[in-house]
């Protein structure tokens, strides 16, 4: 192979990219030399194990992968927005569609939801740490090295080009040469295996480690969106992990799974994909409800409405996720009775969406409500997601999907309530759980700057859609000519893109300006919140609670600041905490991990197997160690503690 | 009973468990072997003769409701079969047009 064909050539964006991220790498090595800060950067970050700081690093990673995706938006954007554009050419904008709905699913919307979990779950039930920390630190560094792998191949190699579905026998050998799919397969498949690990590692830590008198219906709504999040990952991903295995070795090993030729069935990698697939949407939404019940409940002062009602329908969208599957491809022509099947129980999940809504609107009815940015994020998301949801009952009906499949109604559709639902709620989740990652708040103001040209952006970039898709648009089309009447609809959707883009960079501002001159937080309950992340100090000490807290009912905190004042610690009844130690094997294998993967990628399978040898060294070495943590000693808490609760 | 088992009384449940299991192995071998069914039948019942196997020793030897965590482990199962079911014979009821 020649550098040329390494390195992607030929097109001035790539330089560009090129260029910026070298200076990146350059500039990022200067600051942690110039700073002496890798010793920090190991000691404190790539090596923890403590669930809040993984948290913070997978949003950090989510917020990178925002701004990868919707520059890839922006792009798509601009080619679009006048007929018989020239800005980039049809190779190039499959790429860019493919990656940013794989990137912004996987990389964006998956890693900040479980960044929040991570911070907010183990404090919310009144646990030190998950169940098994450092497993969680695997999880991240599979994610953070997946994501690597993916995101590179666009400067080198070349980016996947089969839509962020890869559907056969498109993606297959037979149509798609390069290795841009290679990269799809494998490192989907690398950080999906560290997301299947942390839906292990967070249904355990909530079924096992939930304080003394949290029963199951004394849970935080958060905390059960996050318990059937995680069955119902368990479930989901090994369907993508062997689908992805099959993908991988039709295309290294020219297996003929999904071919054209040779007995191969394509249509059954579009079945194995959405049995997987529609679960995930489920898995990005259900954590965006738990989030939006906190914050609604905290701002409107009331308890939730409905808890009993909202558990029973987390749990019903759950079962139902799993039997939809179909209607993402009802024009494949399974016949009627298929398509009937899957039309009704497709439309049945509005019903148990249906009780959530009204369930956050009667907690808002007589509440004292609270006009904060995060409640302002939640009050956007229920009109909103409610234009998302019902225009996804029509798409439901499966006669009329013949007229809908695959034209821009679906592309509004299905932003209206991922956007509004789960990139809504982590804004929101953000903005609430801010102090609790950083000890300080997001400034407010910025953050309703934020909230307004972003929410506003993305009616005015998505709202169009659907009557473009009526008028015949077909979605990942590159380009389309003069007259069919789309311009003006186009142009509109461009300018909510561009607003939607400065709402995202004003956040950005917003969590400098925040760093420099937020305000403290010094009680760590700036919002009177009611569960019992906001019993600790902002941000919590890494043990999180000195003595484990005791749960009378649900809204655990809010009844302790009712009957006690508050969370109160005698320094009698602390007792050495018993704590995970930190690994640095955990980094080391998935580096190894990345390696294995590239290899595969560029068929060069002596390095493929030099990674894999490593990967087992690392398993053998867990085996075989012996090490159970340690304690932090009494005088070490009464410290920790002081010095926390002053704020220092 | 507590995670170390008590020993105090007879081990019932592990007798007849035994033994309705060798009954249901031997049943299975004669049903194969000698019943003279039509190979259809034959397999669904030794098939229906696993299962019922397979779910008696979870429950006789294994124990598998008797832990803390017994709800969670036969919801896990059941929903595990739920699960299973509907990917496999699902996915044959949906691509039964190409096959």
């Amino acid at each position: 192979m020649k550098w040329s064909e390494f390195f992607v050539t030929g097109e001035p964006l790539i330089y560009a990219a090129d260029v910026a991220i070298v200076l990146t790498m350059v500039g990022i090595v200067f600051v942690l030399t110039y700073f002496k800060k890798w010793k920090w950067l190991w000691n404190e970050w790539l090596t923890t194990v403590d669930h809040k700081k993984i948290g913070v690093m997978y949003i950090i990673c989510a917020v990178l992968m925002l701004f990868r995706g919707g520059v890839d938006a922006l792009l798509m954007r601009a080619q679009l927005t006048a007929p018989n554009m020239k800005f980039l050419d049809a190779q190039h904008y499959n790429e860019i569609f493919t990656t940013h709905g794989t990137i912004m699913i996987l990389f964006m919307a998956m890693p900040f939801i479980i960044g929040l979990m991570n911070i907010v779950v183990p404090l919310q039930i009144g646990a030190r740490d998950v169940a098994f920390p450092y497993l969680n630190a695997l999880s991240f560094w599979l994610f953070f090295f997946g994501a690597l792998l993916f995101n590179i191949s666009f400067v080198i190699g070349g980016s996947p080009d089969a839509g962020w579905t890869a559907y056969f026998p498109l993606a297959g050998n037979e149509f798609s040469h390069g290795v841009g799919n290679n990269y799809y397969a494998v490192a989907l498949q690398i950080s999906g295996i560290g997301t299947l690990m942390t839906g292990i590692n967070f249904l355990v830590t909530i079924l096992k480690m939930r304080a003394p008198g949290m029963t199951l219906m004394r849970m935080p709504m958060f905390t059960w969106t996050i318990l059937i999040t995680c069955v119902l990952i368990i479930f989901a991903f090994p369907v993508l992990t062997v689908a992805l295995a099959l993908m991988t070795f039709d295309r290294l090993f020219d297996t003929q799974f999904f071919t054209m030729a040779n007995g191969g069935m394509s249509m059954l990698w579009a079945n194995l994909f959405w049995i997987w697939g529609h679960p995930e949407v489920y898995i990005v939404i259900l954590p965006a409800f738990g989030i939006f019940s906190e914050v609604v409940s905290t701002f409107a002062g009331k308890r939730l409405f409905g808890y009993k009602a909202m558990v029973g329908s987390i749990v019903g969208i759950a079962f139902l996720s799993f039997i939809v599957w179909v209607h993402h491809f009802f024009t494949m022509g399974a016949g009627p009775a298929v398509n009937s099947a899957f039309s009704i129980t497709t439309m049945a999940i509005a019903i148990p969406t249906g009780v959530k809504i009204f369930n956050w609107l009667f907690t808002l009815r007589k509440g004292k409500i609270r006009f904060t940015t995060a409640m302002l994020w939640s009050l956007a998301f229920i009109p909103n997601f409610v234009i998302g949801g019902v225009t996804g009952v029509m798409l439901a009906m499966a006669a009329a999907d013949y007229q809908y499949h695959n034209s821009y109604f679906l592309i509004a559709h299905f932003h209206y309530v991922l956007i509004a639902g789960t990139v809504f709620a982590c804004f929101a989740g953000l903005h609430y759980w801010y102090p609790k990652m950083f000890g300080h708040i997001l400034n407010e103001r910025l953050g309703k700057w934020t909230f307004w040209l972003f929410m506003i952006g993305f009616n005015i970039c998505f709202f169009p859609m659907y009557f473009l898709g009526l008028m015949g648009m077909t979605r990942r089309m590159y380009t389309y000519s003069d007259g069919l009447g789309w311009t003006p609809l186009n142009v509109v959707a461009t300018v909510g893109a561009v607003l939607m883009g400065i709402g995202f960079i004003v956040l950005c501002y917003n969590i400098y300006y925040s760093a420099r001159y937020g305000e403290r937080d010094m009680t760590g309950d700036p919002w009177n919140g009611r569960t019992l992340e906001w019993a600790t100090a902002s941000p919590p000490v890494h043990y999180n609670f000195p003595v484990t807290p005791v749960v009378e009912d649900l809204d655990a905190y809010w009844v302790m600041k009712k009957k006690y004042g508050g969370f109160h610690v005698k320094e009698e009844d602390l007792k050495p905490i018993h704590m995970p130690s930190n690994s640095g094997r955990p980094f080391w294998m998935s580096v190894a991990f990345f390696v294995a993967g590239f290899g595969l990628v560029f068929k060069w399978f002596a390095l493929a197997i030099v990674g894999a040898l490593f990967i087992v060294l690392g398993l053998i070495l867990r085996s075989f160690e012996d090490d159970d943590g340690y304690y932090i000693p009494v005088d070490e808490i009464k410290r920790m503690e002081r010095a926390a609760r002053k704020g220092a | 009973m507590g995670a170390n088992g008590h020993h105090e009384s007879f081990p019932w449940k592990h007798i007849i468990g035994f033994l309705l299991s060798l009954v249901l192995t031997f049943a299975a071998l004669w049903v194969a072997l000698s019943s003279g069914l039509p190979l259809k039948a034959v397999i669904v019942i030794i098939v229906l003769f696993a299962i019922i196997q397979a779910s008696l020793q979870l429950f006789m030897f294994m124990h598998v409701n008797e832990s803390d965590s017994g709800k969670v482990q036969t919801f896990n199962m059941v929903y595990s079969f739920f699960i299973a079911v509907v990917v496999v014979a699902g996915s044959i009821w949906v691509m039964q047009f190409v096959l």
